[in-house]
């Protein structure tokens, strides 16, 4: 059922025990499901002294008696109290489910682990039993199982526990080979721990939480199976059970439909609070932050005073704050008071280290801040209209005065259209183009970036190219509609050192000739003697100087300036030295 | 792309073959008890003795089984032990029953499924809860449940469904679309739940990546970037999440067909059962097992068609 999420589950590193069962308990749907689940363990396990009645005693004078003060839910077809059969049954249905769950884990744990930790011919014999088990339809086979072993409920339950026990092993399988390829995992060998040890130590505490997930879920379906069975009157005859109800009360459906209603309520209420019980335990395990909403009085943008500015600017970004809500009545800001100006047809550059606030200035031009962003104040401006005032122009701008070229190439191209359909969809949309007039002015764009098979990169797929090729790419869809700005945010750092250079050159190359006004974001003082006119250099969401490129390089005012350019200088990588003295305290916002 | 449906084909012949192959193994290991069911107690050994030869379990198990895969693969599955009728022709008269509930259901769990998905992906919010709340439910209920519940509905209570019993489309197309409405309802509610699930994490995954961001940059519209690049990147997860679940609703429509009377293939499955009838029983399980590669084969080559990668693997 849900494997998959489960699997999901697996990728944050492991939680300290404690702490994830006090989120757990934070989540009152969490609460609620534990205690449903709890109430009903207890009252099934309390049926003998809580049973109002004898489960088997017939009675057939009161046979479908409503619900009375002797029998709180009435009497079934033989005259039974329905409250006491529905206790009774609660305890071998849950048991039922039990020896499903208990065998699940202990097959698909142990095979798990094995072939995760060693690999070899196990684990390919196992991986293609898996598969052939999960495509087995199990009722099918519970059915023809039948026939050959009887009736009985806890063999049937049991051979459930085989047939699902693969969504155990694959989770398993996969937590082992993650962390078996951990350095942690590698030391503890090397200082002598046995496999036994390790395993114990490490790959369990990774796995138990996802399995206990799953364990909810083949909780849930193995009820549902027995329950199935039971109803098709294949099940243990000799045991009371809900689906044994379900089923009595079935043959009796024109006379007494109750009788399927209350076996049915204790059978859904059950898995539901499984199913619960799961997703909180996930919620918990993902450690999700429920994105707080802001209140609307914290939320609403202070009116920033726009200063005019002159024809020669292309853009004004004046007192640009951005945040992001952490509670419902605060924020914490990444950027703060951002102002400069873009003059037109010069490049500036946007320099600082990672979480300095660059991207998310570049970002916020674009009007392309990830959701939950909130800008605070600030305007830009673009011929006189404040983009954020007016979003309506801002999203008017985008594709044809006002570009993007991204970071990390292989990532920002769709894997599932080909290169030709993203570069020629917004040419027909915004030059209103035919497409045999887009594919031509697309092929020569692809010429101008320097790429040298333009035909056959028009029908590749993404991952078809190299990341140098998919940034030409990228330009080329950036400078197609002939924009006036481009933003460009760390265009070569995903990029091999040779390919970085030739990529600046085209961008300058591509400034010169189109008269482009650019915003360029680096870490890279270097690019920015190479490539920029002016520059700002930013910090913790400041920016801490500014001014004409050659001037600021040379005679930095600022010592954060001054570090981060004698950084450059001594040829390391400034974006390295960085993160290792501060930290990066906003890469989880970028 | 040719290559790749050869690959996965192949793949599923093989799948078929073995699986069809454990379950006779399986089924026929332990014969002994067989002609004791069929005949009753009161069976002497000789009726025992006679009944076994007249089946043929007094033969190895290693030459019944190259007997029944020779006829398999030429559409022979034997004939049932208790009426003697062929197999292949029970099983494919009962098939349009099987077929209308569970196409039915696939077809309608996926468009229920991707609008409830995205509506919670993209709106958040309450009707993100609403959607979380259905799943829920959906989950809990068992099916079989589900479909008395909507009998007492919508066909004790509110007489616009028949409650029970198969029209074939042949007779009366409305008949037969009335027929299947609850029984498809009663199935669909477990598959929606779960791949609405994973349509709507699936969406917000695939939302927040890179590209879309550069795509909105292109200045396309809010409603190409969301309907045809994130629903089209977001739909690789959720067809794998129907695929699954579809050899999960082989197994729920077994007990819907009981309870809404169908003659389908789960019911002949359920009264074999009951009865020990070997041969249909495992006709059954074949044509099953055969229905769920073809259904893998038909979501890898949409998988593969929506996602180029996908061809590769």
């Amino acid at each position: 059922m849900s494997t998959e999420t489960a699997a999901a589950a697996l990728t944050p590193s492991a939680p300290a025990p404690r702490s994830l069962t006090r989120r757990l308990l934070h989540n009152p749907l969490g609460i609620l499901a534990i205690g449903t689940i709890g109430t009903i363990i207890l009252l099934s396990v309390l049926a003998p002294l809580i049973a109002p009645h004898d489960p088997t005693y017939v009675d057939l004078s009161i046979a479908f008696d409503p619900p009375s003060a002797q029998h709180l839910l009435g009497a079934d077809s033989a005259g039974r109290d329905v409250l006491s059969r529905l206790l009774y049954g609660g305890r071998f249905t849950l048991l039922g489910a039990l020896i499903s769950l208990s065998v699940a884990i202990l097959v698909g744990l142990v095979s798990g682990l094995v072939a995760g930790f060693y690999g070899g011919w196990f684990d390919t014999l196992s991986d293609l039993s898996s598969s052939l088990l999960m495509a087995m339809p199990s009722m099918m086979l519970l059915l023809a199982f039948r026939v050959v072993v009887g009736p009985s409920l806890w063999i049937t339950m049991a051979i459930f526990g085989v047939l699902i026990s693969p969504s155990v092993f694959r989770l398993v399988r996969s937590g082992v080979r993650q962390v078996r390829g951990e350095l942690y995992v590698d030391a503890a060998r090397v200082s002598g721990l046995s496999d036994t040890r390790i395993i114990a130590r490490h790959v369990l505490s990774v796995v138990r939480a996802p399995i206990i997930i799953q364990g909810a879920v083949i909780g849930g379906i193995s009820i549902a199976i027995q329950s199935g069975l039971e109803f098709l009157g294949l099940g243990d005859q000799s045991v009371p059970t809900w689906g044994l109800m379900l089923s009595e009360g079935f043959r009796n459906l024109y006379i007494g439909p109750l009788l399927t209603v209350w076996p049915g309520l204790a059978i859904a209420l059950t898995i539901g609070s499984l199913v619960l019980f799961g997703n909180a335990l996930r919620d918990a395990l993902e450690d999700r932050p429920t994105a707080p909403r802001l209140r609307a009085d914290v939320a609403r943008a202070e009116r920033t005073e726009v200063r005019p500015v002159g024809e020669d600017i292309a853009l004004s970004v004046q007192g640009l704050t951005v945040g992001y809500p952490i509670s419902e009545s605060s924020v914490k800001t990444v950027i703060e008071d951002v102002s400069f100006d873009l003059r037109r047809g010069q490049i500036l550059g946007l320099v600082g280290e990672s979480g300095s606030g660059k991207t998310q200035t570049a970002w916020s031009i674009l009007g392309l801040l990830p959701r939950g962003a909130i800008t605070q104040s600030g305007a830009i401006l673009h011929q006189g209209v404040d983009l954020i005032a007016d979003r309506e122009a801002q999203r008017a701008l985008l594709g044809r005065k006002l570009a993007y070229v991204p970071q990390e190439p292989m990532s920002n191209l769709d894997p599932l259209f080909t290169i030709g359909h993203q570069l020629t969809f917004p040419l027909r949309k915004h030059l209103g183009l035919t497409s045999e007039e887009a594919r031509r002015r697309a092929l020569a764009l692809l010429d101008r970036v320097g790429i040298k098979n333009p035909e056959r990169t028009m029908s590749a797929y993404p991952h078809e190219i190299s990341g140098g090729m998919a940034q030409r790419v990228l330009i080329a869809g950036a400078v197609s509609c002939d924009p006036d700005i481009i933003v460009a945010d760390e265009p070569t750092t995903a990029l091999d050192v040779t390919v970085q250079a030739e990529i600046l050159d085209l961008l300058r190359e591509l400034q010169a000739e189109r008269g482009l006004s650019m915003v360029l974001v680096t870490h890279n003082f270097g690019v920015v003697a190479d490539l920029c006119d002016a520059v700002a250099v930013m910090q913790n969401g400041r920016i801490v100087e500014q001014g004409e490129a050659h001037s600021l390089l040379r005679d930095p005012q600022h010592p954060y300036t001054q570090s981060l350019l004698a950084s450059t200088l001594d040829s390391t990588d400034p974006r390295a030295v960085a993160d290792q003295k501060h930290g990066t305290p906003m890469e989880a916002t970028r | 792309m040719w290559s790749f449906v050869a690959r996965r084909l192949a793949g599923g012949l093989a799948l078929l073959v073995v699986a069809s192959s454990l379950t006779f193994l399986l089924m026929n290991i332990n014969t002994s008890g067989i002609a004791l069911r069929i005949l009753g107690d009161q069976a002497t050994a000789e009726q025992i003795a006679a009944k076994e030869a007249e089946l043929g379990l007094d033969r190895p198990i290693t030459e019944r089984f190259v007997e029944w895969i020779g006829g398999a693969v030429r559409g022979d599955f034997g004939v049932s032990w208790f009426t003697s009728e062929s197999v292949w022709h029970t099983v494919m008269s009962r098939l349009p029953v099987t077929l209308s509930l569970v196409v039915g259901t696939v077809l309608v769990t996926a468009i229920i499924a991707t609008a409830l998905g995205v509506l919670a992906a993209t709106r958040r919010g309450a009707v993100d809860r609403v959607v979380q709340v259905i799943s829920v439910v959906g989950a809990a209920a068992p099916n079989f449940w589900m479909g008395l519940m909507l009998i007492i509905i919508f066909a004790l209570t509110l007489p616009i469904f028949p409650a029970t019993g198969f029209v074939y489309p042949g007779t009366s197309l409305v008949g037969w679309a009335s027929s299947i409405v609850l029984p498809i309802t009663a199935l669909s509610l477990s598959a929606v739940s779960a791949v609405s699930q994973q349509v709507r994490s699936a969406f917000i995954e695939v939302e927040s990546r890179d590209y879309v961001r550069t795509l909105r940059s292109r200045g396309l519209s809010e409603r190409r970037v969301l309907f045809l690049h994130v629903l089209r990147g977001a739909a690789t997860p959720a067809l794998t999440v129907l695929a699954l679940q579809f050899v999960g609703l082989l197994g729920g429509a077994v007990v819907v067909e009981r309870v809404f009377a169908l003659p389908g293939l789960g019911e002949t499955i359920a009264s074999a059962t009951t009865l020990g009838d070997v041969p249909l029983v495992m006709g059954v399980v074949a044509i099953s097992v055969t229905l769920v590669v073809v259904v893998n084969l038909v979501i890898d080559i949409i998988t593969g068609w929506i996602n180029p990668k996908a061809r590769l693997s």
